[in-house]
């Protein structure tokens, strides 16, 4: 078994203090110091600092709102590559391994896990540490491999997928775009709503149906 | 193996046909009756906890789990199909209720030439070259013999609509183009988003007949006929690709299940892969299986054997029992698995100035139009016959599917503080413009058992050999050119728009209502089951759904596959049961 690894991450990500307008600025922001140790599931606290970093470009925290840090993103790549999923348990998995035509998806053998391995070694073991303009070098000269793929589209996801996957910490995601979260009805909304938003103080699945909830990639 | 004790009807797969057939043989006969469901058990109402677009829409929770079953792909009969290894241009459902608990519900009757393809293109389009290597064929039953079975089927999940032809009587609002219905819908038609009203209104002016789209998710609370009381619809956007939390979308488990679950003489095993048709000179003497949890292995013997499962499984499963000749497409002989069709699909994208709302919705709702559906799409200089049906739905989309649309002349860029500025500015204001069109079967479309890949237990694959025509191309090129236009009277900005390219592709979903492979039709030689839905070969075999449809229909087939699922019963029931041998 591997060393229990520990990520840091600022405390207010976790907290549900920032909340932003439906435009995306900040409108009332009560900044915490301190910070929290998250026990990380898959990668090393080294791997988990590159790839919170490559999240944070893909979706960075800039003067349009939050983005991968504060949502913890780096949380929810952590669960779900530690998870089922990560490990291709829904994927079919049997040879021959062929290459084909692009209409026939990723044919690739590498899982998840592997994808990310290969793609935290291309962007060095420095990449946490350099100046964002060279960390978009990088990552630029990797966004047609399936890891950058991969990576932006779970950063998107761990923007705006329920807190139960680890991500959309303090439900900063949703406050960022004005999605309300699950909630059961709209019955009286829908038809009263048309052509404006409808905001809406976020809630988490947990939230709506006061207790808790298992995501997949929690589940034995 | 360990043989079980016989029973009078083994039904393979718990979905929506398969229950069906329970429900009401247990109902109106005394015979025993077990179902094998190869996937999990479900039981009403354990949704609640399910409102997570990550898990259900994203991960595909409920979908069958492709590292144990999938199925192969390949254009042409001269290529090596790979596998398909991840989802997926269509989503089949496994365990209770199948795809049946995550279905949109939308809940369309197929216009009555679909039943007789064959002679109509024959007649129409003579020698025409989009007709060349075109396999339609005649069903055997025409609409006005299954009328009756529609309205059974839009009581039984109780369909919100509006009828646009009563009695042969048009009706505005309603789709005038549909075929004449002796009944208005059993409930009014579903409140209206704004996208939906607005493409309602422009699609009006511009002189076309939009309707409300037909759909099985109650616009308002409804006792069905077997006395079953569900709740209205609360537009929660929680619904395809998921079960829904207050049963108000019809599926299996809260339709049909509830009236079997106490009856002594049914049962069913959750878990049970079935993996032959036992038979001999020609009579099915029951089936084999093995327990997904044990590895055990189970012969259950039974007096009628009904084929419920998934389209694609129906006709592996016949393969696999070396049960009727397999298709050969370059003799034209045999007829298990010919006719494989999917449906055209195509649409426009649009950004509006104002929020949607996107999140709020159910499957079915919208507004669509069928002025160019059907015999209505015919442009010869196109080279089309026959064209589809549009729509615009809020059928519910979350952040994670719905993040990220921009406008192709905001920015180029993909990730970064540039494209995040444009996602956020543009977020929650666009939708589509989609098309779905009929898909006629061709002489090179079919399905066999492919010779390298196999499930989890050994056993092949189905293999599909599918491609598109220049008449599928023709279909979502109109579609593509009358919904940008339309897209522009809204007032919008038009942006992507997705038509079929240059091959078939696995990559993106395009529907689940892959159709044919044990094909119904007039005679032995051109068909796998006769219009009752019973084996021309060995009659105490019957196949309900999808695979059962000679060609598709631009509409979504659920509606029909339960129709025909309540004839098949009746002639089982009324007929098979008193005096057991080939229906005539």
């Amino acid at each position: 078994m591997k060393r229990r690894e520990f990520l840091t991450v600022p405390a207010k990500g976790l907290g549900g203090l920032l909340v932003y307008s439906l435009a995306g600025e900040v409108t009332r922001l009560q900044a915490q110091d301190g910070v929290v140790h998250v026990p990380l599931r898959f990668f090393t606290e080294a791997e988990a600092r590159t790839v919170q970093a490559a999240a944070a470009r893909i979706f960075p925290s800039d003067e349009s709102g939050p983005g991968a840090t504060e949502a913890n993103v780096i949380v929810y790549i952590d669960h779900q590559l530690a998870g089922p999923w990560g490990s291709d348990k829904y994927r079919y998995t049997k040879g021959p391994w062929v290459e084909s035509f692009p209409e026939h998806g990723y044919q690739g053998k590498e899982t998840p896990q592997e994808i990310y391995g290969d793609g935290i070694k291309k962007l060095g073991e420095e990449f946490a540490a350099l100046p964002p303009a060279k960390q978009d070098e990088r990552l630029r000269a990797i966004e047609r491999t399936t890891f950058f793929q991969v990576l932006r589209t779970h950063t998107i996801e761990g923007m705006f997928s329920d807190p139960l996957h680890g991500g959309n910490a303090g439900l900063i995601g949703w406050q960022l775009i004005g999605y309300p979260g699950p909630l059961m009805s709209y019955r009286d909304e829908i038809e009263k709503y048309h052509g404006m938003p409808f905001e809406a103080k976020p809630k988490s699945l947990e939230q709506v149906l006061g207790r808790k909830v298992q995501g997949w990639e929690d589940e034995k | 193996m360990k043989r079980l004790k016989p029973v009078d009807v083994v039904i393979v797969g718990g979905g929506f046909t398969g229950l069906l057939m329970a429900k009401e043989i247990t109902a109106r006969t005394s015979h025993s009756v077990v179902i094998l469901e190869r996937g999990p058990g479900r039981k009403n109402g354990q949704y609640s906890a399910g409102m997570d677009e990550l898990d259900y829409a994203v991960r595909l929770r409920m979908m069958q789990n492709l590292s144990d079953e999938t199925l192969t792909h390949r254009h042409s009969a001269k290529a090596n199909a790979v596998p398909v290894r991840q989802y997926g241009s269509s989503q089949p459902g496994t365990g209770t209720g199948g795809a049946g608990e995550h279905w949109g519900a939308l809940s369309y009757r197929f216009g009555p030439e679909i039943f007789s393809l064959g002679s109509e293109l024959r007649e129409k389009h003579p020698g025409a070259k989009a007709t060349e290597n075109v396999t339609a064929q005649d069903w055997g039953v025409t609409y006005d013999e299954l009328e009756s079975n529609y309205w059974r089927a839009e009581q039984m999940l109780g369909v919100s609509g509006k009828a646009g032809n009563l009695r042969g009587q048009k009706v505005e609002g309603g789709n005038v183009f549909e075929a004449s219905r002796q009944h208005e819908y059993p409930l009014p038609p579903h409140k209206t988003s704004y996208a939906a009203a607005l493409f309602q209104k422009t699609a009006h002016d511009a002189g076309y007949h939009p309707y409300p789209l037909p759909a099985a998710t109650l616009s308002q609370a409804y006792r069905n006929p077997d006395g079953i009381a569900r709740a209205g619809c609360a537009y929660c956007g929680f619904c395809t690709r998921f079960g829904c939390m207050i049963g108000a979308k019809a599926q299996p488990t809260n339709t049909l299940l509830p009236l079997l679950e106490h009856k002594k003489n049914f049962s069913l095993r959750a878990g049970a892969q079935v993996r032959r048709i036992m038979h001999r000179d020609g009579k099915a003497e029951g089936v084999s299986y093995t327990d997904a949890a044990t590895g055990e292995e189970f012969e259950q013997p039974a007096g009628v054997v009904i084929l419920s499962s998934w389209t694609l499984n129906n006709s592996r499963l016949l393969l696999l029992s070396k049960l009727g000749e397999p298709y050969d497409p370059s003799t034209g002989k045999g007829t298990l698995g010919k006719n494989l069709t999917h449906q055209v699909s195509a649409n426009v994208r649009f950004f509006l100035d104002q929020h949607l709302n996107n999140f709020m919705g159910a499957g079915g709702l919208g507004f669509g139009l069928d002025d160019f559906d059907g015999a209505n799409g015919f442009d010869a200089a196109a080279g089309m016959l026959r064209g589809g049906t549009m729509r615009v739905q809020s059928s519910g989309e979350g952040p994670l599917i719905g993040f990220g649309r921009i406008p192709p002349d905001e920015t180029k860029a993909q990730w970064g503080s540039e494209w995040k500025k444009a996602a956020l500015k543009w977020h929650d204001k666009s939708t589509q413009v989609s098309f779905e069109g009929g898909h006629f079967p061709y002489r090179h479309n079919y399905m066999d058992l492919d010779p390298t890949y196999t499930d989890k237990l050994g056993d092949p694959l189905i293999r599909l050999t599918l491609d598109w025509t220049d008449h599928e191309r023709a279909q979502a090129n109109m579609a593509i050119r009358v919904s940008s236009e339309l897209a522009r009277r809204m007032g919008g900005k038009v942006g992507e728009a997705r038509g079929l390219g240059p091959r078939y592709s696995v990559t993106y979903y395009q529907s689940t209502h892959v159709q044919g492979g044990t094909i119904m039709g007039a005679s032995p030689d051109q068909s796998v089951v006769n219009p009752w839905s019973q084996h021309w070969k060995v009659p105490n075999l019957w196949i309900t759904g999808g695979s059962t449809f000679p060609q598709s229909a631009s509409g979504n087939p659920t509606l029909t596959i339960l129709a025909m699922t309540y004839r098949a019963a009746d002639a089982m029931i009324d007929r098979y049961f008193k005096h057991a041998g080939a229906l005539a």
